[in-house]
């Protein structure tokens, strides 16, 4: 049994805050400059130089990518051969966030309670999704998020009869009715399947692959590039103002459901896509 | 001071207070550079603005001809001015703008669309709604060149706070006449995709040698 010791778990959560929120990771970068550069309709094309121009400047250290360093999303796959010891692996997480978003000179973006809204002044809790799986590594990925993004996303109970067709229907819907507001151009997790709780995490799961790595199975290959295809022919655009690019990438991941249902999740990321991951 | 001219690309240049003349020159998609001294509030601000106006108090600032920024910056750097600075959505804002226009309120930068309401004040006080670039926070930081809080101060990143800008870009994105840009790009950029379709080449040719 592999030990690991939450000091280490603090200190890689910690750099993996700071590292996220001012330097891009490449997978986005290149398919922001690529974008950049086969975008057809000029005034697009002009904003879209100016976002790659922001991120660059903000890799110099001194300005985070944008004000919104979010809330901490944090998806943890621990080995099942892992053995954590020195204390609890949550408290060791909020402390590396707790850390990382003081020493940085982040944002502190969290309410400790949704309706009462008091700051909890340290950017904790962050909100940790926790996979259990085989083998002797714990992998961590630290994605900080934005709420202009994450409050255009939506979930729905479709019926089997549904089909596809009602998937791609609640897609599009949901991009059109984010519109402007969560920075095109965005990333668009979509997850299919499960339950009510699982689909949504599914979604958020489905942002997390980086955006040069293809679905693993050809079905769902095809089905992100279609998609990818019918939201960028909205012409919503860059920041919303007309334009071909309004999203990166469509991720998709699936899962088994029940006989009765199709769940469907949309989880909206802006062009600040940040995420740094680490294995130990 | 208005440099306006027939190349929409050329970013117009404005001061902030706005005056009502600025505003009725601006017309909806031209680049525009704000210098001058701007007001930050967000929801929280916001909130506690019409509060203080319903209990009959003042707004900590001037609001005739001043421009809101909807922005919650990240804590500035030592030896430097304020972090990022990037707008936040404002739509959030949409149930309070109008009270403030009708105040005299000029400007409001933020993004993303506005509500029908906030259209028809925009219009009836002839003032204007600009859009920052949403993410584009590093580059706007740069053009803060004094930062002070001046009210609310317990409100963190949502306080509300006196900026001095120079050049800082934005978009106009409804003008005094309530055109909508974000109605307009759109069908502009429909319009060019359809008109081309049948010759790729040429749609591809229009985007070189851009800037904006
Ligand atoms: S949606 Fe993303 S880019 Fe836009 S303000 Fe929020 S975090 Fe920044």
């Amino acid at each position: 049994m592999k030990q690991i010791h939450v000091n280490n778990i603090t200190e890689a959560v910690k750099n993996s805050c700071l590292e996220a929120n001012y330097r891009l990771p490449s997978d986005v970068m290149n398919a922001l400059e690529t974008a950049a550069a086969s975008e057809p309709f000029k005034p697009a094309a002009g904003i879209l130089n100016r976002i790659v121009e922001n991120h660059h400047l903000a890799a110099k250290g001194v300005y985070p990518i944008c004000q919104d360093t979010g809330i901490v999303f944090v998806l943890v796959e621990l080995g099942q051969e892992v053995h954590i010891e020195g204390g609890s692996l949550e408290e060791a997480i909020n402390e590396g966030v707790r850390q990382g978003y003081g020493q940085g000179f982040l944002r502190k973006s969290v309410v400790g309670d949704p309706i009462q809204r008091v700051n909890t002044g340290d950017n904790t809790p962050a909100a940790i999704q926790w996979r259990v799986v085989p083998g002797d590594q714990l992998r961590v990925v630290i994605a900080p998020k934005g709420f202009g993004s994450e409050n255009m996303s939506r979930l729905k109970m479709l019926k089997p009869s549904d089909g596809l067709q009602g998937v791609e229907d609640f897609i599009l819907e949901t991009v059109e009715l984010a519109g402007s507001n969560p920075c095109p151009p965005i990333v668009i997790g979509v997850g299919i399947g499960g339950t009510f709780d699982l689909v949504a995490g599914l979604a958020k799961r489905a942002l997390m692959r980086p955006l040069d790595e293809a679905h693993h199975d050809p079905y769902y290959q095809a089905l992100e590039a279609s998609l990818l295809e019918k939201v960028n022919a909205t012409g919503i655009g860059p920041q919303g103002f007309g334009g071909k690019t309004t999203a990166l990438a469509v991720r998709i991941e699936a899962y088994p459901t029940h006989i009765a249902g199709l769940p469907v999740a949309v989880n909206i990321n802006c062009h600040a896509a940040r995420h740094v991951e680490f294995t130990l | 001071m208005m440099e306006k001219t027939e190349n929409i690309q050329k970013d117009i240049r404005i001061t902030a207070p706005l005056s009502r003349e600025q505003a009725l020159e601006l017309k909806a998609g031209d680049s525009v550079l704000i210098s001058g001294v701007i007001y930050t509030a967000r929801d929280a601000a916001h909130k506690r603005m019409v509060e203080t106006l319903d209990q009959g108090g003042d707004l900590p600032f001037d609001v005739r001809d001043a421009i809101v920024y909807y922005v919650g910056p990240s804590p500035a750097r030592p030896g430097n001015v304020i972090g990022s600075a990037g707008p936040t959505t404002s739509g959030r804002m949409d149930a309070y703008a109008p009270r403030l226009l009708d105040l005299g309120l000029r400007g409001m930068i933020g993004k993303g669309a506005r509500n029908q309401g906030v259209i028809d004040a925009i219009v009836r006080n002839e003032a204007v709604y600009f859009a920052a670039i949403g993410g584009g926070a590093a580059v706007i930081a740069d053009s803060i060149k004094s930062m002070e809080v001046i009210a609310f101060e317990e409100l963190g990143a949502e306080a509300v706070r006196r900026l001095e800008v120079v050049d800082l870009p934005a978009i106009v994105a409804i003008d005094s006449t309530g055109a909508n840009y974000y109605d307009i790009g759109r069908r502009a950029y429909l319009a060019e995709r359809d008109g081309a379709a049948g010759d790729v080449t040429d749609a591809a040719g229009a985007g070189e040698g851009d800037e904006v």
